[in-house]
């Protein structure tokens, strides 16, 4: 392979070798003009680990309320009780949200002034009983540390609980930027810190539930804190190894003007690729279209990215937050999003079961060269 | 069986580099394989490495222009238009000079450089109507490039005026016209354009203007309109005709490659949708790659997005296009306009480069 920037060189012998890169490789991935060059070398990691299988999910958000005791200045979602806008599902609201064709149903939400655990627990214990086909994702480490907070419940009893209720696995949210000048800065100092967030992960993963992790980029972070974010989920993955996926979610500015604009796709690009290269013990990266446009979700299948997350009945936190994509995409229009790309579209559930798709047969990675 | 007669992608990635970078010219299996198979990023790579051997600094181009229209007026019949009325219709309509004159003013007071007038094949208008749109142009509007007509238009004005349009072309030279837009290419096929415009006629008809234009001194630009009924031969038909027009005179100045849109259009009922920005992508790399005498390609944010277009410049695009004010702002205020050009800047330079305004000819005015 050439690149234009030869910084590059170096670090296709490393991914050609199967050598794990450092901090220093992750800051020229994302600094490097040769866009290209990275996104070529993250494609190649990709096609290795998945062919030409992109994955895909029917399936749904359920955000319970948007009453949040928290106020991050990312957040163009969360309403104070009384406030126009404020509103808290009943159970019986959110069990009718789900239907039979679903493959997840994604439930994350505001921190609750006082909603008890056990609202929580009936929740999904409720949505389990009259969907138990549907897998249930929910609550970010963040809900589960807030848990612990308000009403003195460990992680570790939580999770038990709503493990036994229904729940399924636990979406990435609430990571941010894994960073205590950021999290001072954009005022989310009251949430999980990043020794909290991957020590709930930890648990999670203990227990047996599969997790996903997230990164919030596109505001006011530097690149090395980018780099160190995904250095440090790599490092609780080799720990605790229960990571599904990798979810970069690019800031939306419409409501919480911290930078004036959208970052651009060429570094939305960067920021996927070189996800895929660092993270090498993640199996994958998505590219998830609400946040990205579909446009540059279906680009980034071409940068290492497998997954384009799903049909999305309702997203309310980003929508809020201004993303212009098409709420609810259907089927159809993932499949295309994912066939313009040159790839082949794989239906999958929440723990990447595979439900249909023109090659439904699993997927065996070649042994190394 | 392709693999033993070529030899692997990296192999045949390094053979195409070497001619593409050495100077010699691909072949047409070749210009298929990267259009059919060729790794998406390898061609992108390969094509941003000659535009930057062709223009080495991180400049990308554009245009403050506009592009209003005359008449929707049109008895062409395309099947992927949306735009035109036949005569007669309750939705025709047709601009006198004077409002045509008066959107010229308005582009020129906000800072356009090229007005590109465009229209429908509409049989009621004179020859006259033309040159006088050209002619006040350039009287009213010095600093203004009247970017007029396509090759089809040209070849109705000349069944009109019962002259040849070589004759339209010298009239159009005298009234002060020097460029000319490059649509209605769609894709020079004969194939093609028998089944999506059977009217206008095969791919010589656009070329032979285009060719008659360059040997009298003007300038044009080659476009193509894919995603609809072609196969990739039609594709190669039509780099083979524009690169060996342009080996010739030099008289294209760009490639400007646009998908095909079918809403409420004929040919909806069997394309439902555009094809998307990979395939974008992976066009303007091989026409870059495949049309080694073209100085500039153009990366068109207006129709395929502004962030597919972003990215394109990575693809081997080295141009913008242009603000099209008419399109953007229709009645808006000054404002907009400012904001208009402020955002294409923005849009450059997000992209890594930097923005240089041009004219309709490609020399560059400011940077910014």
């Amino acid at each position: 392979m050439r690149f234009s920037d030869g910084r590059l060189e170096p670090i296709w012998e490393k991914v050609q070798a199967g050598t794990r890169l450092d901090r220093d490789d992750g800051i020229t991935l994302l600094e490097t003009e040769d866009l290209l060059g990275v996104g070529r070398m993250a494609d190649h990691v990709k096609s290795r680990l998945e062919g030409d299988r992109v994955y895909f999910v029917i399936n749904r958000h359920i955000t319970p309320t948007n009453l949040c005791v928290l106020s991050c200045s990312f957040c163009g979602f969360a309403r104070k009780r009384g406030e126009a806008g404020a509103y808290e599902h009943t159970i019986e609201d959110m069990v009718a949200m789900v239907k039979d064709d679903m493959r997840e149903v994604h439930i994350v939400g505001g921190h609750h002034p006082d909603w008890p655990f056990e609202y929580y627990e009936r929740m999904i214990a409720a949505i389990h009983a009259a969907r138990p086909e549907v897998p249930i994702k929910g609550f970010t480490a963040a809900e589960i540390d807030y848990f612990w907070r308000r009403w003195k419940i460990e992680p570790r009893e939580a999770l038990s609980r709503l493990k036994a209720a229904g729940l399924r696995s636990m979406p990435g949210g609430g990571a941010e930027i894994f960073s205590s000048r950021l999290a001072r800065l954009l005022k989310y100092t009251g949430k999980a810190d990043p020794d909290r967030w991957c020590e709930i992960h930890g648990i999670a993963h203990e227990l047996g539930l599969k997790t996903n992790a997230t990164m919030l980029y596109g505001h006011v972070e530097t690149l090395p804190e980018r780099v160190d974010h995904m250095l440090r989920l790599r490092a609780q993955q080799d720990v605790s190894g229960g990571f599904v996926t990798f979810v970069p979610l690019a800031y939306q500015t419409a409501t919480t003007k911290l930078v004036p604009r959208q970052t651009p796709p060429a570094d939305s690009l960067r920021t996927i690729a070189a996800a895929r290269l660092l993270l090498d013990n993640f199996a994958h990266i998505e590219a998830y279209w609400v946040t990205l446009g579909e446009e540059t979700a279906s680009i980034a299948l071409n940068f290492g990215a497998d997954d384009v997350n799903g049909t999305l009945e309702d997203e309310r936190i980003q929508h809020l937050s201004g993303a212009q994509t098409p709420a609810g995409l259907a089927r159809e229009q993932l499949c295309r999003m994912i066939r313009d790309a040159g790839k082949i579209p794989v239906e999958r559930d929440a723990l990447y079961n595979i439900v249909g798709g023109p090659e439904m047969a699993p997927h065996t990675p070649p042994a190394e060269p | 069986m392709t693999v033993l007669e070529h030899g692997s992608v990296p192999a045949r990635l390094e053979r195409i580099r070497d001619k593409v970078l050495g100077g010699t010219r691909l072949d047409r299996e070749e210009g298929r394989w990267l259009l059919t198979e060729a790794p998406l990023l390898e061609v992108g790579a390969l094509a941003s490495d000659v535009r930057f051997a062709r223009h080495p600094e991180r400049v990308v181009t554009f245009v403050i222009d506009t592009n209003p229209n005359y008449t929707n007026v049109c008895i062409t019949d395309c099947q992927f238009c949306a735009f035109y009325r036949k005569p007669g219709d309750k939705e025709a309509w047709t601009l006198t000079v004077d409002e045509v004159l008066a959107k010229v003013e308005f582009a020129a007071s906000k800072g356009a450089t090229t007005v590109l007038l465009q229209g429908g094949h509409n049989p009621a208008l004179p020859l006259d109507y033309y040159l006088t749109l050209v002619r006040e142009t350039r009287r009213r509007f010095p600093q203004v490039t009247p970017h007029f007509f396509t090759a089809s238009e040209i070849r109705t004005m000349a069944d009109v005026a019962r002259i040849g349009f070589e004759d339209v072309l010298d009239r159009l030279w005298e009234a002060g016209q020097r460029t000319i837009p490059g649509g209605g290419a769609e894709v020079l096929s004969q194939r093609v354009r028998t089944r999506i415009e059977p009217k206008k006629g095969g791919p010589e008809a656009w070329l032979s203007v285009h060719r008659a234009a360059h040997a009298k001194g003007f300038r044009s630009t080659a476009t193509m309109m894919y995603g609809h009924v072609e196969q990739v031969d039609d594709l190669l038909d039509h780099f083979d005709a524009i690169r060996s027009l342009q080996d010739q005179f030099h008289g294209f100045t760009a490639f400007v490659p646009w998908s095909f849109k079918p809403n409420h259009t004929l040919l909806e009922k069997w394309i439902k949708h555009y094809q998307g920005p990979n395939a974008y992508l992976r066009m303007l790399g091989v026409s870059r790659l495949y049309l080694d005498n073209f100085e500039h390609i153009q990366a068109s944010w207006f129709s395929e997005g502004k962030q597919a277009g972003q990215v394109a410049l990575h693809f081997g695009a080295d141009d913008w296009g242009g603000t099209l004010f008419e399109e953007n702002v229709h009645k808006a205020a000054a404002y907009v306009n400012t904001v208009t050009v402020d955002e294409i800047v923005t849009l450059i330079r997000e992209a890594g480069f930097t923005p240089a305004q041009r004219t309709t000819e490609y020399d560059i005015l400011q940077r910014y």
